[in-house]
């Protein structure tokens, strides 16, 4: 009776001293998101309303902006670079996600490979390798008929190029979520291929076509590199915030404009969320999947239109391999190292490759950590309901916020001579926060994903097992998720490794990175070192890559003979 | 690995530990505008005079410096300045983020290198010049010729053929900007820039960019400075150096600690060596003139006559209006501008 007494005393105590912990958690969670994401921004709004000696002035800022029409062009002008990549890029990933899911194209194997390759460099690589192509010595010169490369055409060109693999994920996707029945209906009505195509494939995956042009305009809005190094003189809201806050240090103007290229990337992002909702009701259970049956034609048709898109990312890489090897564009074509050994161009060379190393590792490691627990207190907890909408929905917020605009952000609020954080200024710490952050959304969703695959029920036994639900997490959940934690490491690595946006403003004279050393050896007119600095940073990201393909396959081999007992 | 080695290796690897916490005693931030080639160089060489105080470079062009400086007023994270255009200190000196210091050796100095005030504020370098990178293959293919004075440039057969520099980031282009003014008035000047305009495909964020454009042909005519013009012609680019006959702006590069250092006697130690026969040897390997008088010799690509073309430059005018020149220029030329 006593010994009964006793441990049910101690197990309810123990009940109790998890729910501690777990609200612990909960609420280091919520810190780092108001640090790392509420203050920041909120601090960004205060300063737009500020004059530089911080007082408040209303509007005032904004009605100098206004009447500044070199600064207004660049609304028109982000606009309509934006909704010409997104016409572009959204129809050239439609032809391409059709041929990987509805023929029998050969090759698609390498095909998805190769257009893999874009997401794995900087934005910068292919705005350069754009200029050795169309540039006044560019060797395809001839094909632009006398316009010029830098401007608007240049831009949208990078862009399309480096926005594409996210659109053809997308469409991917969507057109593998098809129902098999209907279209053996169409068949058996004597339905025409177009009228299917028009009445059953369109309507099918109108959610994935939506969304997929939201991103791409979102993207194409927010994007940095690709305009910087080949703008010319066509300002965008991206540019024009660098342009104020670095060129002239006006950084109430920098708010001011980075208030106005939030709201485009939020209100596609409130609209891509209400379409998402609506998509998940779409597939029934007793979808039959959609198997393509071989029709020669059709599936040659596909293969040419895919490799020629393939053969333009080859070609855009290889420019920029070819540039970096080149002894002196275009008067001598002899090949040399010389442009790798980046010493004496601005004293951080390699230093910065170590630099982004060590970040993009320590985004991986600690993100990958914090994210997926994070999203599995959210989706496996019962308690704490309120704490824990509001640090899902913190977790979805990032993703609407670009990357200049947060970057502008971390300086308003971590040099703040009173805050005390600001010891964070300039040290890696602070690129690892800012990168986390910008790139959290993607990583939680993919973390919510996978734990919903899990049943409750091991949580379930494990409370009755009396285990402490951090034993549970660490010996089941999270060994059996390994493929998504991997999956979350290296998308982060990838992106830590290439983004330049958010960091631009960051950097300390001790954390300089790569990518950004990309840019300066760009402003500074070394261009061959500038290819060969990005094509440093995708040959890193290729490598990385490689090892997480090679790991996940041992772990799923593994994991398989577990299965086959 | 036996024990002894074992031993041995850890004594070595603490040794060497100990060797360089004592070496990196003192770490300087340094803001500069020098030549990133060059920056390496600079530290190697103090380092050899004094290797118990380590640099931090922090380098961007002069106008980015002149903000990023401004914009840190309350809260400064430099604590010396090496490398930055004259004009510029002269401002930041006006805004009190200079402490006055008199290196060791100054009066060495010719007397036009130094800061007037007593101790003074900065101290001279050296002098760099503006020159027009010309490529002679691209100009031979479209039929341009080469320029020989400023005014060349506003002549038809240059339209878009011309990069230079913005003169909101780059030192570069102010001190073209500010020279113009200085040889025309400004009335004059205005009616030249706005001639210009009209030719110019492009204004670059740095002062070294025109002239690598030009040499990899991107342009025909790139309106740079001495220094990266020579530099890039003996690195086999194929262009000629013009050093325009009305006369060539140029501006001072100079040094300063920065009012609040916490590391001041470090920060002495680097002006002591700024000012040094060593250091103007130094800066003489990339400039014709130097702030210590007998120690220049003629580089590669330089005219022997360069010091009787630059021209007699009003510093105090060039800082004191830098801000009304800088806004008139951007009213009149920024929608044409380098995202900088």
């Amino acid at each position: 009776m006593s010994t009964l007494t006793t441990s049910r005393i101690t197990g309810l105590f123990s009940v109790n001293q998890e729910a501690w912990v777990k609200l612990g958690l909960m609420l280091i969670a919520l810190a780092l998101m108001l640090i790392g994401l509420v203050f920041p921004l909120y601090t960004l709004l205060l300063k737009s309303v500020q004059n530089s000696a911080g007082d408040f002035i209303g509007l005032a800022n904004y009605r100098h902006y206004f009447s500044t029409p070199s600064l207004v062009n660049s609304i028109a002008n982000s606009f309509f670079i934006a909704i010409m990549t997104m016409c572009l890029v959204v129809s050239l990933a439609f032809v391409c996600a059709y041929g990987i899911t509805r023929t029998c194209m050969p090759g698609k194997r390498v095909f998805k490979v190769l257009t893999l390759l874009p997401i794995l460099a900087p934005s910068l690589l292919p705005a350069i390798s754009l200029v050795y192509i169309f540039g006044n010595q560019g060797y395809l010169k001839g094909l632009l008929g006398g316009e010029s490369i830098y401007g608007p055409i240049g831009i949208v060109i990078g862009m399309c190029f480096w926005i594409f693999p996210h659109a053809l994920m997308i469409l991917v996707t969507a057109l593998s979520n098809s129902d098999a029945r209907l279209y053996e209906a169409a068949r058996s009505l004597k339905t025409p291929a177009w009228r299917t195509f028009l009445t059953v494939t369109l309507p099918g995956i109108r959610y994935g076509l939506i969304s997929c042009a939201f991103v791409v305009f979102t993207l194409a809005i927010t994007d940095f590199g690709v305009p910087k190094i080949i703008g010319g003189q066509y300002n965008l809201l991206a540019t024009d915030i660098y342009k104020q806050v670095v060129g002239q240090q006006n950084f109430q103007m920098g708010a001011v404009v980075s208030m106005i290229l939030l709201l485009p990337a939020v209100l596609t992002f409130i609209a891509d969320r209400w379409v998402q909702r609506k998509q998940t009701a779409q597939l029934s259970a007793r979808a039959v999947p959609y198997q393509p049956s071989p029709s020669p034609v059709r599936d040659w048709v596909f293969a040419l239109l895919c490799f020629s898109v393939a053969a333009v990312i080859l070609l855009m890489i290889g420019t920029a391999v070819y540039a970096s090897l080149i002894q002196f564009w275009p008067y001598n074509l002899s090949y040399t190292l010389r442009h790798y050994q980046f010493d004496g161009l601005g004293g951080s060379g390699w230093e910065s490759w170590f630099n982004s190393l060590k970040m993009a590792s320590s985004v991986a490691v600690i993100g990958t950590l914090v994210i997926f627990t994070v999203a599995w207190m959210v989706e496996k907890t019962k308690e704490f309901g309120l704490l824990r909408q509001w640090v899902h929905l913190f977790a979805i917020l990032p993703m609407a916020v670009p990357g200049m605009v947060l970057g502008l952000a971390y300086i308003f609020f971590f040099n703040h001579p009173s805050n005390p954080l600001n010891i964070l200024y300039g040290t890696l710490a602070i690129l690892v926060l800012n990168t986390l952050v910008h790139f959290y959304t993607v990583c939680h969703l993919t973390s919510m994903t996978a734990l919903k695959q899990l049943d409750p029920e091991f949580e379930a036994v494990g409370a009755s097992l009396k285990v402490p639900f951090w034993r549970t997490y660490l010996r089941v959940t999270l060994p059996t998720s390994l493929p998504a934690v991997l999956d979350i490491s290296v998308y982060l690595f990838v992106n830590a490794m290439t983004t330049v946006s958010a960091v631009i403003f960051l950097y300390g004279p001790d954390t300089r990175l790569a990518s950004v050393a990309v840019l300066h050896l760009d402003e500074a007119g070394y261009f061959a070192s500038a290819a060969a600095m990005s094509v440093l940073i995708l040959l890193t990201s290729v490598v990385v890559k490689i090892l997480h393909a090679m790991c996940t396959h041992l772990i799923l081999k593994r994991s398989q003979i577990w299965r086959q007992r | 690995m036996s024990f002894t080695t074992f031993k041995k290796t850890t004594l070595a690897l603490a040794t060497a530990l100990c060797v360089s916490t004592v070496a990196s005693a003192t770490e300087l931030t340094v803001y500069t505008a020098v030549e990133s080639d060059d920056l390496q160089k600079y530290a190697q060489r103090f380092n050899q005079a004094h290797p118990d105080i380590s640099i931090r470079w922090v380098r961007d062009s002069t106008g980015v410096m002149t903000a990023r400086l401004l914009a840190e007023k309350d809260n400064p994270r430099a604590d010396v300045i090496w490398g930055l255009a004259a004009t510029s200190l002269l401002l930041l000196d006006e805004e009190g983020l200079l402490e006055p210091y008199a290196p060791k050796g100054v009066e060495l100095l010719d007397p036009k290198f130094v800061d007037a005030n007593t101790p003074p504020a900065w101290v001279g370098m050296d002098a760099w010049v503006a020159a027009i990178c010309y490529n002679t293959i691209e100009g031979e293919k479209h039929g341009v010729p080469m320029p020989t004075s400023w005014e060349d440039l506003t002549k038809p057969e240059y339209k878009g053929h011309v990069v230079m520099p913005n003169p909101s980031s780059s030192g570069t282009g102010y001190l073209d900007v500010s020279s113009w003014i200085q040889l025309w008035g400004e009335e004059k000047a205005w009616q030249f820039m706005d001639g210009l305009h009209e030719n110019i495909s492009r204004y670059t964020h740095s002062g070294s960019a025109p002239c690598n454009l030009a040499g990899s042909g991107e342009a025909i005519v790139g309106v740079s400075f001495a220094f990266r013009a020579a530099r890039l012609k003996s690195q086999g680019a194929p262009i000629e150096v013009v050093f325009p006959s009305e006369g060539l702006g140029w501006d001072m590069e100079a040094a300063a600690i920065v009012k609040g250092t916490k590391n001041m006697d470090a920060a002495k130690t680097l002006m002591d060596w700024a000012v040094s026969r060593d250091a103007n040897e130094l800066y003489n390997e990339g400039y014709a003139v130097v702030a210590m008088p007998g120690v220049a010799k003629p580089i590669e690509n330089y005219p022997a006559d360069i010091v009787e073309r630059m021209i007699d430059n009003d510093f105090a005018f060039s800082a004191v209006n830098r801000d009304r020149i800088l806004q008139e220029w951007q009213r009149r030329y920024d929608a044409k501008s380098d995202s900088k």
